[in-house]
């Protein structure tokens, strides 16, 4: 369909693309092993015993174990909240259907910085205690827009008389939910679940304003690079984060991409 | 870093009017000029000034470690060397926030209303506005022995002691450097005009901070006498306006100002700037990485500042709290501080210590403190409308914010 | 379709879920309500409300001398602002930033997604997909860093471009190192809607193009862009708003005019106690991304998220 030429300068600039997201993440890992703790070019000398010190270090473990337990929280309440204001605007026309949909689009749409400030105007003057409460609360306000576009855009490809006709089968409402619209949308919300999981992981913005005395992993790695002695074991800890992300990234595309296969297949 | 409104009336202007005033005791009696002088010990307040908190009763006996201290510090005030024995002797793991600014700990500390940190190590223009604004809580400072051993200066000096009551314990003090490459610079500079001269265009690099403008009126104070300046601090329009016109002539000199320590070590690490006003810790972070890198105190003087540990009022983990203030006065643990970040201790005996771990560095860093060398440092004090003399026609400190983000940088 | 016979009733169940079910399928609007209180509790009563206190404080005003707030009705925040050339000067700044940002990006990523939705085999598609999602992964704060070892004095950048010959270049600190970095974070928010929408169009509509005699370009043109417009559309959304309020990038990569709505917004929160004034100045972003927002909503953005 398109002509040689066209794909092999598609080619290349995916692959120069590739090359200019990446480089910054060899950097990283690169850098990791920089012997010295202030970073320059070309690289002094290398060391593994950064790793070590990542690995030992109990601010880190702290931090990242405070992330994962935020990040989960957010998720999960994200799935929640963001599922059913999607069914609720996929199904039914009310008055301020508009609105809310507006409303939806906000925490993304605005800056975060505005976000955070208001949040914690908000904690302030309603006197909550600063701590992981509020940071969840944070991340699941933006995390309920990822879940909510990745599910509304699936269910809008969704024709309305596979439910109907579930219905007129003699399924209940529960039943069709789980059976038919789940399984349908399983795709939307796992590609919705690892997108808002990933944003909330790498939150600063939002987070500097709604945490308390305790440290986010991205918060830590704030804290270290003010201080520029420890940057080394930063780019240790990102090293392994991305290793350990590498596994359930591609366990998920691959769950998300079968779908795509299966759409741009079919021809309407 | 967030502020949120806060339930009491802060009046800061006469205590600050208290505050200069006494600090110009701290420093040993001389004050480089102008600023009346006192009789009489830590300062009293003025009429109408009250600390919100005075009244909070004092811890009695520490009790056992709650395992957890929450602290806002400077870059470099929570080094392992001496974090990570605290924290076996006493169980309390130590969590550490930074702050770059004394404007971001007085946010900090009020963030949410208090309740989340324990203490934090924040300088003389800071203490008053915390102190004031109900966010610190007295200390029982018989329950911190080495206190004893301090420099009578920095034993109850007025940025923690409001009427004999304490806040916090004094930690350290220390200058604003100037700081070079030696080697672009073979000879030591001997005076600040070298970070406003077209010369090093592009390779000069200050503090991201408004209170800069006080270097800059600290610079002018020797180089055009005429404006009489006598305290940088306390600059009237006609003179505040000269510092902020040198400053944004000093501008297209500079690449970057920095607002994160390591910004400032990054730079002259790579080349982006040779030379520059800093904190000793940088200059100690880069002279571990074996940098050559060079810092001294120009002819003129430099600003600097006094740290204090404060308690806050509502401290989660007052136990913990007391037990850092104890081991952070010893004089062993002041020593390893001094030599880490490069700053001058308020504990008498850490000297020798000093000479111990480092020959020389007593001297180096002035623990044995030449009358001399207080005089020719300006401590950081926040600047308000009152003059010292009494007139109203100082700049406060607002303005310097805005004449900093709309007309310098 | 192959006629399929109907299957035979199950009887009548009399179970109470049933009936529940049923009544709720009658009333839509009880439906619609259970589904929709949850989430809209959440964000009219947390984010929607701090959202009107944070931006009724943008009148009020400080007390020069305690920082604290007085709730003194003034408009004098705003003035300030748009009387002020340097603050003019910051927000036109960032809105240019933000809208080169979002125009690079959407040039870099329409090819890469085209590629990915049209002409990749599965398996490279998948490859591609993880490629886009694990930069995600990965520290923005390191990333970030990781611009500056390149972009340094005697960097990496100028040690490729000794290399090649090319002498030296000076991006460290200045709003071309800051303009690249944003393109490079960003850019995966810009893929991953384009290739959503460019996926979606059937390939029949292509063939048609082309059997009727378009060639390429115009098929492209005259196709592609707009079938792929609303996907452009949202993945602009990110982009512009995301540059709109960062503050960190400026912070780290950034020079002496690098100063943006972002940090203007930070400093006067975490350092000069000033919330009113930085609540004034949240409200201009806000006023920028509801504009461009009844914009994108009429490209389609809304479809294509």
């Amino acid at each position: 369909m398109e002509s040689k030429l066209l794909r092999a300068a598609l080619r290349v600039w995916v692959a120069l693309v590739l090359a200019f997201l990446f480089i910054p993440i060899v950097l990283i890992v690169l850098y990791a092993f920089n012997q010295s703790n202030i970073e320059s070019w070309p690289i002094p000398g290398f060391s593994v015993h950064w790793f070590a010190v990542a690995w030992n270090d109990p601010q880190v473990r702290a931090a990242f174990l405070l992330s994962v337990r935020v990040g989960l929280l957010a998720t999960v309440l994200a799935l929640l909240l963001g599922t059913s204001v999607a069914y609720a605007l996929h199904q039914f026309r009310f008055f301020g259907r508009e609105a809310v949909s507006f409303l939806l689009v906000l925490p993304l749409a605005l800056p975060g910085i505005i976000t955070g400030i208001a949040l914690n105007s908000f904690f302030s003057f309603t006197g909550v205690q600063f701590g992981t409460l509020t940071i969840v609360a944070g991340h699941t306000t933006f995390c309920i827009v990822v879940v909510y576009n990745n599910l509304i855009a699936r269910l809008r490809r969704t024709p309305g008389s596979l439910a109907e006709a579930s219905m007129d089968l003699g399924a209940r409402g529960w039943q069709t939910l789980r059976y038919v619209m789940l399984p349908l949308s399983a795709t939307a919300l796992v590609s919705g679940a690892l997108l808002a999981f990933a944003l909330s992981f790498d939150e600063v913005i939002v987070t500097v304003f709604t945490a308390g005395a305790q440290n986010t992993l991205p918060l830590w790695i704030f804290g270290a690079i003010r201080l520029g002695q420890q940057l080394p074991e930063v780019n240790a800890v990102v090293t392994i984060v991305i290793l350990l992300t590498i596994i359930p990234v591609v366990l998920a595309a691959r769950i998300a991409g079968a779908g795509a296969v299966t759409r741009s297949a079919r021809a309407i | 870093m967030i502020t949120t409104r806060t339930r009491a009336r802060i009046r800061l202007r006469p205590a600050i009017a208290v505050g200069l005033a006494a600090l110009s005791l701290a420093a040993a009696g001389c004050s480089s000029g102008g600023s009346s002088q006192t009789t009489g010990t830590s300062g009293t307040s003025a009429a109408g000034q009250t600390v919100p908190t005075a009244n909070l009763p004092v811890l009695q006996k520490i009790g056992k470690g709650e395992g957890q201290l929450n602290l806002i510090a400077w870059e470099g005030y929570l080094d392992p060397k001496w974090v990570k024995p605290f924290e076996q002797q006493t169980g309390c793991q130590v969590n550490g926030k930074y702050a770059g600014s004394s404007d971001e700990m007085v946010a900090l500390m009020k963030n949410g209303g208090g309740g989340q940190y324990d203490m934090v190590s924040s300088s003389g223009d800071a203490d008053l506005r915390i102190l004031y604004a109900g966010d610190a809580h007295p200390v029982n400072i018989n329950l911190i022995p080495s206190w004893k051993d301090f420099f009578p200066a920095f034993q109850s000096p007025p940025f923690n002691t409001i009427n004999g009551v304490h806040y916090g314990v004094s930690l350290q003090w220390g200058p604003n450097v100037l700081m070079y490459n030696t080697k672009d610079f073979t000879t030591a500079p001997t005076s600040w005009n070298v970070i406003y001269d077209p010369k090093y265009k592009g390779q000069v690099t200050v503090p991201d901070n408004p209170i800069q403008i006080a270097d800059a009126a600290l610079y002018l104070k020797t180089t055009k006498p005429s404006l009489k300046i006598t305290d940088p601090y306390e600059l009237t329009q006609t003179q505040f306006q000269a510092a902020v016109s040198l400053l944004a002539s000093q501008r297209p000199l500079i690449e970057k100002y920095w607002d994160l320590a390591s910004q400032e070590i990054f730079d002259f690490k790579n080349g982006n700037a040779i030379v520059g006003a800093g904190w000793p810790y940088q200059v100690s972070t880069l002279k571990a990485a074996h940098f050559t890198i060079g810092s001294v105190v120009p002819s003129e003087g430099a600003t600097g500042w006094a740290d204090t540990w404060m308690l806050a009022a509502k401290a989660p983990h007052p136990n913990c709290a007391y037990m850092w203030m104890q081991y952070i006065s010893t004089p062993k643990v002041q020593a390893m501080q001094a030599i880490t970040y490069g700053e001058t201790p308020d504990n008498k005996l850490a000297c020798t210590y000093m000479d111990q771990m480092q020959p020389g560095s007593c001297a180096e860093y002035h623990a044995n403190a030449p009358a001399s060398y207080l005089n020719s440092i300006s401590l950081w004090k926040t600047p308000i409308a009152t003059c010292d003399n009494g007139q109203p026609d100082c700049v406060p400190y607002a303005d310097w914010v805005n004449a900093w983000n709309t007309q310098v940088k | 379709m192959t006629q399929v016979a109907a299957p035979a009733r199950p009887a009548e169940s009399k179970d109470w879920r049933h009936s529940v079910s049923a009544a709720l399928w009658r009333r839509p609007w009880a439906r619609a309500t259970l589904l929709l209180t949850p989430p809209l509790a959440w964000f009219i009563l947390l984010y929607l409300a701090s959202l009107v206190i944070l931006l009724i404080t943008a009148f009020w005003q400080i007390n020069p001398f305690t920082t604290n707030i007085e709730r003194v009705w003034s408009l004098s925040n705003l003035k300030t602002i748009f009387t002020t050339p340097a603050y003019l000067e910051i927000i036109g700044r960032t809105v240019a930033m933000a809208a080169a940002v979002t125009v690079v990006d959407a040039l870099v990523a329409f090819p890469f997604a085209y590629y990915m939705a049209r002409v990749a085999s599965p398996r490279t598609r998948t490859a591609l997909f993880v490629a886009i999602l694990l930069p995600l992964w990965a520290s923005y704060l390191a990333k970030v860093y990781s611009w500056l070892v390149i972009f340094t004095h005697d960097g990496i950048l100028d040690w490729a471009l000794g290399r090649a010959g090319l002498g030296q270049v000076h991006l460290i600190y200045t709003n071309w190192a800051v303009f690249t970095v944003f393109c490079y974070l960003w850019l995966p928010f810009m893929i991953m809607p384009v290739y959503a929408a460019l996926e979606r169009i059937p390939t029949s509509q292509i063939e048609a193009s082309q059997d009727l005699g378009a060639r390429n370009l115009r098929t492209t043109w005259l196709i592609l862009l707009p079938l792929a417009l609303p996907g452009i559309a949202a993945g602009s959304i990110f982009t512009f708003s995301l540059t709109l309020g960062d503050y960190i990038t400026p912070l780290l990569v950034g020079g002496t005019s690098a100063t943006f709505i972002g940090n203007v917004i930070y400093t006067n929160i975490g350092i000069a106690n000033n919330v009113p004034f930085a609540a004034a100045m949240a409200l201009v972003p806000i006023a920028i991304m509801a504009i461009y927002l009844s914009a994108a909503r009429a490209l389609g953005a809304f479809e294509a998220v």
